[in-house]
């Protein structure tokens, strides 16, 4: 059984966004992480690049998988989790606590075509 | 046929096995039209006799030379016991080594490999070996880009071996990366020509080598730090072998070293195989191309090796890896580790005062004739360019009928001469002596 | 026995020792490079092992006891042709009148090398249905660049340069989209049937005039041979686009039919699977490609040619896709695979691709009880299966593999293609005995039997081999690639 949080915003590509203000956090669920198995690697994007919602903007690699980040939002990167570069097995052990971007959203109204924890859950048939 | 088993009783036992009734079966599901039917426009089968004596007569048709000829290719001393390891079936027959568990002979000596080649480089971390030396390097060109991201255009000097810079394009012409030359002056890099061309901000890397071409060794103090000024990767091509002696990419401030590893006692073997190698800092290995050995432990904590970092490379990545590369040039990077571990620091640092020694020597006694000049004034190794009274073409001709290969034609009156600990006096006096009765 | 042996050739060093042995420096005191300016000489100094000549050997030797080759047993590897690398084939490349020659050396002084080169590539066109190959390339990969580039440059000089697609099956082997990456090429995936075949209906609404050609084997990954190829190749062809056919499994049907009668017009064959030469652990091989008749112009420089006379020559082509390697490619493979066409002769290499496929049908018969076979019918090469067919032991594609190695075997290849969770994919080669591939099906049927009866031995395997499974994880979340990392 997965972890889902209240509040937060979830895509079908197992990405969430948790939207404080104008900023959302990204990263992927607990039920992604689980997946993947250990993550080794996490390729994150440099600060002030574009994410767009849709689009890939990095990627999650286990020892023998590599997982597309897609970006559930659309907007500018504010802020990279460095410290997954030395840990990424952060991602296993919380991977709400850990996200991966800091998004400024440029269409903070596009989350609300995102799942909730509810359609999230069902969506992965738990 | 000696390579076919099958008796004509295990054909039919194991058609019935298989349901079929027929050889023909096997295929029958494909269209008539398909199926090739006549004979194979090839000769008759040849016994093994007949196929030494067939190699004897295309290889008399060779001509063993005295070899001047270097251009990225040299003759070099091959110690005895390497060839008899590489022949053990063990290491010789082995697929790439995705099985660790009973692949470890060939994990360890790549992760030797790996560490020899960052030894004798300076770098951090290198992959377990590429096709050659010229391929390295159009994958640094790739790397280079990969990591600048939103740059397309790289810099190659007019000192590379062309050999080498012609794949390079080749390379970046179809991934529409711009490629433009450093000019040359004087046998070395324009460097004012490099700084105008970084003016711009829109390199993402530098492509130096070292010894170039020529065989000069270039005095690149200052250029790491303005490369990384703009924000633009230097890229070292060097020459294993001379880095017992010279100082490493490291030193340099190179962020990626490169080259063919055949000067590290490779047959010449009429251009191939040879080993390349691509190595880097730290901080860009997740951009290294190909196959990475790392050290961890079995399930018993003992000492075992594995490929890693597997989910960068193609099998995984898709279209989205920085490269198409699978294999790796794995039994010549054998080669080269057992070649650097006879002749280690001390055989490596005197094979190259034998080669500077003996090219030095030669040199001096061409000038000595008043039939030839060094094309340029500056500091060389083992390889040097040297202008002709007569034409090269002639020079090379009167050479070649004594039994030496003089070495390399870059211009109507210019040779590019090689020496290696191979070459003996006597066969340079008699290289002198030709030259002078032209 | 064979001791136990784990040490790195670095841990045998002993400052004083050497294993070389050079002649005596007459120039030394002239010319030095102790000369050169210090700014260009070396500062530190390089930690290279110092270790004896008998060192050396005794080192590797036993690095080669932990080691399995062909040569050690049945190498049930899919997709890998793992045939019998001949002997011959080795001493012919070790001459050395052909290893002693230097690529710049005059033509006059190489006409036998460049007979090989000429020759071997005109027996690879006779036998795959081409026009002309180039033996440049040096791996398959590397043979599938290059013919991607020839694709590419065909439609440039055509003035066609809006097609920048290339259409691949779903069931491709990932250096294909790699390849066609890096050539700067856009992926397009086509869809398989239930059998695994490409989706001729799935293929049609793709084809327009942005396709640059399609990339397939012939059989499939599966061992499936398209019989729908002649239609592919028509619509292919309709739309302006090219066909390369990816020579991995070129063993499947050689002899048999030829890739340039089905319609390709640009492959590449991998020397190191279908001629013979050995893997190497991993290379060095070769990757020639071939072209049908009016691409020839195309192929890599430099191109070896022919004049009337009969002397062989080097020339350049300006429509060439461009270089792609240092100069004629692996000679010494091209020397091994030529070695072993004379040795079979036009009368054996018919019987290639039968008995490698005979090979293939009876393991695949003889074991499908006990694992499950998705698809049925004759396959051509190799085969999969998709795990063991008692689902209810939860034991993996990748528990039986590793204790395969318990037994002596080395593990087919796994979890591809992707089509199925539990992918083993099985290839024999012709050059396996009835007898051998009997005690590979006992063994396979013994590891199904272990995998209802006593599932944790099987779980846990290997049991015997010089190391057990490994910690990989912690070897990719932080590298330790060279002996100085690894010491601290």
């Amino acid at each position: 059984m997965s972890t889902i949080l209240e509040g937060l915003r979830y895509a079908e590509s197992h990405e969430y966004v948790k939207v404080e203000g104008e900023y959302g956090y990204v990263g992927i669920t607990d039920y992604a992480q689980h997946e993947l198995g250990n993550v080794v690697y996490v390729d994150m994007p440099d600060v002030d690049d574009e994410v767009t919602a849709g689009e890939d903007f990095g990627a999650v690699e286990s020892v023998k998988a590599a997982s597309d980040l897609i970006s559930p939002v659309s907007g500018v990167v504010v802020e990279v989790n460095e410290a997954l570069n030395d840990n990424p097995e952060l991602v296993n052990s919380d991977p709400y606590a850990n996200w991966i971007i800091k998004v400024k959203l440029s269409d903070p109204a596009e989350v609300e075509s995102l799942m909730d924890a509810e359609g999230y859950k069902a969506a992965i048939g738990e | 046929m000696k390579y076919f088993p099958h008796t004509q009783q295990d054909i039919e036992q194991m058609l019935e096995v298989a349901g079929l009734k027929s050889m023909d079966d096997l295929y029958g599901e494909i269209p008539q039209q398909l199926l090739f039917d006549r004979e194979f426009a090839l000769p008759e089968a040849m016994s093994e006799v007949e196929v030494r004596r067939f190699f004897e007569t295309l290889g008399n048709k060779n001509a063993k030379l005295a070899c001047f000829a270097g251009a990225g290719v040299e003759d070099h001393y091959s110690p005895s016991v390497i060839a008899p390891i590489l022949s053990r079936g063990e290491f010789l027959t082995a697929y790439t080594p995705y099985q660790p568990e009973i692949s470890q002979g060939t994990l360890q000596y790549i992760f030797e490999y790996q560490s020899m080649i960052c030894e004798l480089t300076g770098m951090d971390v290198t992959n377990a070996s590429m096709y050659d030396g010229t391929t390295a390097t159009a994958e640094a060109m790739m790397m280079c880009v990969a990591i600048a991201k939103k740059r397309n255009k790289v810099l190659v000097s007019a000192t590379i071996n062309p050999r080498v810079k012609r794949v390079v394009e080749t390379y970046a012409k179809y991934q529409g990366v711009v490629i433009e030359t450093i000019a040359e002056k004087d046998g070395i890099t324009d460097l004012a020509d490099l700084e105008s061309k970084l003016a711009g901000d829109d390199v993402a890397g530098v492509i130096l080598a070292q010894p170039n071409f020529y065989g000069i060794v270039e005095d690149y103090t200052g250029v790491a730090d303005i490369c990384h000024a703009k924000k633009a990767m230097l890229v070292m091509n060097c020459k294993p072998s001379a880095l017992a002696v010279l100082k490493t990419p490291a030193e340099w401030g190179a962020d990626i070293a490169c080259g063919d590893a055949q000067s590290l006692g490779i047959p010449m073997c009429y251009g191939g195989p040879y080993v390349g190698f691509l190595a880097c800092t730290n901080a860009n290995i997740r951009k290294l191309p190909g196959r990475i050995v790392g050290a961890t432990t079995d399930v018993d904590g003992k000492r075992a090796f594995v490929l890693t970092l597997q989910a960068r490379e193609q099998h995984i990545r898709r279209e989205k890896a920085n490269s198409n590369i699978c294999s790796n040039q794995s039994l010549m990077a054998l080669y080269v580790t057992i070649y650097m571990s006879v002749m280690g620091y001390k055989g490596l640092k005197e094979a190259c005062e034998l080669s500077y020694g003996g090219a030095h020597y030669l040199a001096e006694r061409l000038v000595a004739t008043g039939k030839c000049s060094l094309a340029f004034d500056k500091p060389f190794f083992n390889e040097f360019a040297v202008r002709t009274a007569a034409p090269a073409e002639k020079v090379l001709d009167a050479l070649c009928a004594a039994g030496i290969l003089g070495g390399v034609r870059v211009a109507e009156d210019i040779l590019l001469v090689c020496v290696t600990e191979q070459r003996t006096k006597e066969e340079m006096d008699k290289f002198v002596e030709i030259v002078n009765n032209i | 026995m064979i001791r136990n042996y784990d040490k790195l050739i670095f841990e045998l060093s002993k400052e004083g020792r050497t294993g070389y042995s050079l002649p005596k420096n007459v120039f030394k005191e002239n010319y030095c490079p102790c000369r050169l300016p210090a700014g260009l000489k070396r500062e530190s100094k390089p930690e290279l092992p110092e270790v004896t000549e008998f060192d050396v050997v005794r080192h590797y030797t036993n690095l080669s006891n932990k080691n399995f080759g062909v040569d050690t047993g049945f190498y049930p590897l899919g997709s890998c042709t793992m045939k019998y690398n001949p002997r011959l084939n080795e001493e012919i490349s070790a001459l050395p009148s052909f290893a002693g020659l230097h690529p710049d050396a005059p033509v006059e002084v190489v006409q036998g090398a460049l007979e090989v080169y000429y020759n071997l590539a005109a027996s690879l066109a006779e036998i795959s249905g081409l026009s002309a190959f180039t033996l440049n390339p040096y791996a398959g990969a590397h043979g599938e660049l290059t013919g991607l580039m020839i694709m590419r440059s065909y439609h440039e000089q055509r003035g066609d340069t809006k097609r920048t697609k290339v259409i691949v099956p779903d069931s491709a082997h990932g250096t294909n989209p790699a390849s066609a990456a890096v050539c700067g090429l856009e992926i397009v995936e086509v869809k398989s049937t239930a059998n695994g075949t490409v989706d001729v209906e799935d293929l049609k609404p793709l084809l327009d005039d942005t396709v640059a050609g399609i990339m397939m084997t012939n059989p499939n990954t599966l061992g499936i041979f398209e019989t729908e190829i002649p239609e592919i190749a028509r619509l292919v062809h309709e739309c302006g686009g090219l066909l390369y056919y990816d020579g991995a499994n070129l063993n499947a049907v050689l002899g048999k039919c030829r890739p340039g009668d089905m319609g390709f017009d640009i492959m590449h064959i991998n020397l190191h699977k279908t001629f013979s030469t050995p893997h190497g652990g991993g290379g060095p091989g070769d990757g020639p490609v071939g072209v049908r008749a009016g691409l020839e112009a195309l192929l890599p420089n430099p191109q070896v040619k022919k004049d009337a006379d009969g002397v062989f020559y080097i020339d350049t082509d300006e429509k060439s896709a461009g270089y792609v390697s240092n100069f004629l490619g692996n000679f010494g493979v091209l020397l091994r695979a030529y070695t072993y066409i004379l040795t079979l002769g036009r009368e054996n290499v018919k019987m290639v691709g039968p008995l490698a496929v005979l090979n293939a049908n009876y393991v695949k018969e003889s074991l499908k009880n006990e694992y499950y076979l998705p698809i049925e019918g004759v396959c051509k090469h190799e085969f999969v299966f998709d795990g063991l067919a008692d689902k209810s032991t939860g034991v993996t594609t990748l528990d039986i593999a590793k204790r395969l190695l318990d037994y002596g075997y080395h593990a087919p290849t796994i979890y591809f293609p992707l089509l199925f969770h539990q992918s083993i994919m099985i290839e024999p080669t012709e050059t396996e005995s009835k007898e051998t591939l009997d005690e590979f099906i006992a063994v396979m049927k013994k590891v199904a039997a272990e995998a209802i009866e006593n599932p944790d031995v099987v779980k846990n395997a290997p049991h015997s081999t010089p190391v057990r499974r490994l910690d990989e994880t912690t070897a990719a979340r932080s590298p330790k690639t060279t002996y100085r990392q690894l010491k601290g």
